[in-house]
């Protein structure tokens, strides 16, 4: 089972949410793919056992061989290309790597060639294998990385994504495979407007989903009347917990001290259950 | 020599529009004939790389300088791959800054901004 866990904004605790739940799990399969700024390694230590690199195609021109017809200027809908001076230039970072200017080209002008735009770490944490996503700094996209960070992916039985935040492009690239959509969220209006967001995509994907109420205060609070309207699941309610921001501020996992087991443990079968899976 | 500015209008007497990349329209005067031509900006209402276009347009029209509030490093480079110069606009019409051009009275663009790409 693939649960993804996002949130509509950053700090909400995915990463918190994602690493005590794949401890919990057991044997389990850890992707960060918070490329920009992954930070689960942080807290699960693994050793290091494989890197490889993650480049993508981007068009080389053959200056003899161009005509100037920009035919490959009009194709390009990122405007990665231009031609100036009599000679055609590509902004790399705007490439989307689709390959139609060199296809296009009817002076067989472009060839495409490989740029490295970031790595994938594989290591071990006890039973979690830890699969880290690192975009370049500079770069503009990490949907490369995530894609190749989860057509990799073990079949194992419980695999955690740790989505990047918001609801665009990486985001959708992460939950895409997954089987079951968990949100993180915090339970203030800022936190109701980010929750809106993934709540919508996860619809738009047809996703089972269900949520966890970080930093919860045990009074009512903006969430819920969204939550009972659109029939979100609340799974587990983690509440504001000042010696539990003080084990995750250190990078410990929290479910390694027994008091907070419970949490996890009824969340992981929680999600077990209404994933529909048992 | 042309010189093309980011116009909020397509007369003399528009304002310098703020945008490189996403104005409206470009005004090209030619200092030499007093002429001018408006151009549309294809680039306004594009997803991303709006200052890339807008400067192929800009390179294609025959400019040989800008006179920008802002300009992002991309657009910045292209213009430069073409030999354009960059000045810094001053707040006013179109007219009032192709005046002060000519009379020396502009600086040079400086400051180039990393650019203000939104989303991916």
């Amino acid at each position: 089972m693939q649960i993804a866990v996002l949130s509509g904004k950053g700090g909400t605790g995915k990463t918190f949410v994602s690493v005590n739940l794949a401890v919990t799990a057991g044997k389990s399969v850890y992707i960060d793919c918070d490329v920009e700024e992954p930070n689960g390694y942080l807290f699960l230590h693994p050793t290091l056992q494989n890197q490889q690199t993650v480049d993508v195609t981007v068009p080389e021109f053959d200056e003899g061989r161009c005509i100037g017809c920009r035919s490959c200027l009009k194709f390009c809908r990122f405007n990665a290309l231009v031609f100036v001076k009599g000679k055609p230039k590509v902004f790399p970072e705007l490439c989307h790597s689709c390959g139609g200017c060199s296809l296009i080209c009817p002076a067989g002008a472009i060839r495409e060639t490989k740029r490295t735009v970031g790595r994938i770490e594989t290591g071990q944490s006890g039973t979690v294998t830890v699969i880290t996503g690192i975009l370049n700094q500079g770069e503009a996209s990490g949907v490369p990385v995530i894609r190749q960070l989860l057509c990799k992916t073990p079949n194992a039985e419980n695999v955690i994504v740790d989505c990047p935040p918001g609801s665009s492009c990486t985001v959708m690239e992460s939950i895409k495979n997954a089987d079951y959509c968990l949100f993180v969220a915090e339970p203030t209006l800022f936190g109701l407007e980010n929750l809106k967001l993934v709540a919508k995509l996860a619809d738009v994907f047809h996703k089972p989903h269900g949520i966890v109420i970080n930093k919860d205060m045990g009074k009512e609070n903006p969430l819920d009347q969204y939550l009972s309207e659109h029939e979100i699941p609340v799974l587990t309610r983690i509440p504001y917990d000042m010696a539990l921001a003080k084990l995750n501020a250190k990078g410990k996992i929290a479910v390694k001290r027994e008091s907070y087991q419970s949490i996890f443990l009824q969340l992981y079968n929680q999600i077990r259950s209404t994933g529909g899976i048992e | 020599m042309k010189i093309a500015i980011p116009s909020e209008g397509q007369m003399l007497e528009s304002p310098v529009c703020r945008s490189f990349g996403r104005t409206l329209y470009f005004i090209v005067v030619d200092t030499d004939t007093d002429k001018f031509q408006v151009i549309d900006n294809k680039a306004a209402a594009e997803q991303g790389g709006a200052g890339i276009k807008a400067a192929q347009t800009i390179a294609d029209s025959g400019a040989q300088a800008v006179v920008v509030f802002h300009c992002g490093q991309n657009a910045a480079d292209v213009l430069k791959a073409a030999d354009i110069q960059l000045w810094k606009a001053v707040p006013g019409t179109i007219a009032e800054n192709i005046e002060k051009f000519r009379k020396g009275e502009l600086g040079r663009l400086g400051e180039i901004h990393p650019g203000f790409h939104g989303g991916q």
